[in-house]
């Protein structure tokens, strides 16, 4: 079964992909972006951003989380889809306190990339400007919770590469948070400024400390090539 | 024909994306063979004039009087451009809606580490336009035709916007000239 060679079609155009693939890991190797949030390489499929919902025989999936059949046809890039991650990403912005002018990620955000390749230039919801706590007790790391979009990653890669299992959420709705797991906050756990959790957030939520603005505005990440153009490219490491 | 106008404001603002309009450089004559102004820092006129064809509108709303003068724009600009962060999501004064205004106002005028206040009162004159309760980013008090993000917006960014709405062009923005920061 496994490493068995099945073709389907995304956006009308035939692929092969190997039998047990996600449809997000499919296209990619196909050149296709399926533009995402929580998902990450090397990290198992959280599907909880949805900002991969790709329609698969019509019907919506996560094409993180859905993996690849014989003949299936995937629809991504359409208005429809558009328009849902954008109001997926507008959302995100609006559920937290972002400010992105003074933020050490800007440049290199995802959240924000992916913003910029859907050309938005003002949220359509009202901002909920929300209490959110930031946890400094950590010599290297901090935690603002201000910007954390609850994708999880950090959560996946403290468990599943770095072994350590330092992070979890708590709460439920719109009291959900990231959550260490020591009571003495970030500072008391395990986490390292080199683990993977740490270099695993896609916002500016989980960032190291004496290291902002490093890289010059213009030479940033995101400064001139959209999110995901390196899928497209087939340059995508 | 009469040359098209242009007027500009600052609510809750630093007059950092007035600045980056300035930073169109040699462009500001082209702009002021195409275009005349009304209110703006240029002339220091308090209030618009009269109908204009394009508004910009800088900073975001914090008090009362920002309001009014955001409400005002709105009924004479055909074309409402908000300009900046602080116009879009209220900015850096928006940092303050995650306290309580009370908590705001003793931390400004009875408790800061600077403030000399014997007193103790907090100014209440009523000349002093009276804060919202929160800061509130300009498209949720009027509507707004257009968004220009950037903490402020580049020379390139605005003086893009304005060539293309000059010469009946859409809007639209290249990629790297949408910027939130």
């Amino acid at each position: 079964m496994t490493n068995q060679r099945i073709q389907l079609t995304i956006d009308g155009r035939k692929i092969e992909a190997s039998s047990g693939q996600s449809i997000l890991a499919a296209a990619e190797d196909a050149g296709v972006y399926i533009p995402r949030l929580c998902w990450m390489k090397g990290l198992s499929p959280a599907g909880s951003c949805r900002v991969c919902t790709v329609r698969v025989n019509g019907r919506p999936q996560s094409a993180c989380t859905q993996p690849v059949t014989p003949g299936m046809i995937v629809e991504n890039d359409t208005e429809e889809l558009r328009g849902l991650r954008r109001n997926l990403i507008d959302m995100l912005f609006v559920e937290g306190n972002h400010f992105c002018m003074f933020c050490e990620k800007s440049g290199n955000c995802e959240l924000q990339a992916l913003a910029y390749r859907f050309g938005i230039t003002a949220p359509k919801y009202p901002f909920m400007f929300p209490q959110r706590e930031l946890d400094a007790t950590h010599p290297e790391v901090f935690i603002d919770r201000n910007r954390c979009i609850l994708c999880s990653r950090c959560v996946r890669a403290s468990g599943e590469l770095d072994g350590k299992h330092a992070f979890g959420f708590v709460g439920r709705g719109p009291d959900k948070r990231l959550a260490v797991n020591a009571e003495g906050g970030l500072g008391d756990t395990e986490v390292a400024v080199d683990d993977e959790a740490v270099g695993a957030c896609p916002t500016g939520s989980l960032l190291k400390k004496r290291v902002g603005f490093e890289v010059p505005v213009g030479a940033r990440r995101f400064d001139h090539v959209t999110i995901g153009s390196d899928v497209e490219e087939g340059t995508a490491k | 024909m009469s040359k098209p106008k242009i007027a500009t404001t600052s609510l809750c603002g630093c007059f950092g994306c007035h600045m980056s309009l300035l930073d169109i450089d040699e462009r500001i004559l082209k702009l002021i063979e195409l275009v005349d102004f009304d209110r703006s820092p240029i002339n220091d006129l308090k209030h618009i004039q009269g109908p204009v064809d394009i508004g910009f509108v800088e900073g975001g709303c914090a008090n009362e009087e920002n309001v009014k003068v955001l409400q005002e724009f709105r009924k004479n600009c055909r074309v409402l451009i908000s300009v900046g962060d602080c116009a879009i999501n209220g900015g850096i004064p928006a940092m303050r809606n995650m306290v309580p205004l009370e908590e705001c106002y003793e931390e400004a005028f009875v408790n800061g580490p600077t403030v000399v206040n014997p007193t103790g009162e907090v100014p209440n004159d009523v000349e002093i336009p009276l804060l919202l309760d929160k800061v509130y980013p300009c498209h949720e008090v009027v509507k707004v035709d257009y968004h220009l993000p950037g903490g402020p917006p580049s020379a390139d960014t605005l003086w893009a916007a304005l060539s293309a709405l000059l010469t009946d062009q859409p809007v639209e923005l290249p990629y790297e000239l949408v910027k939130y920061d």
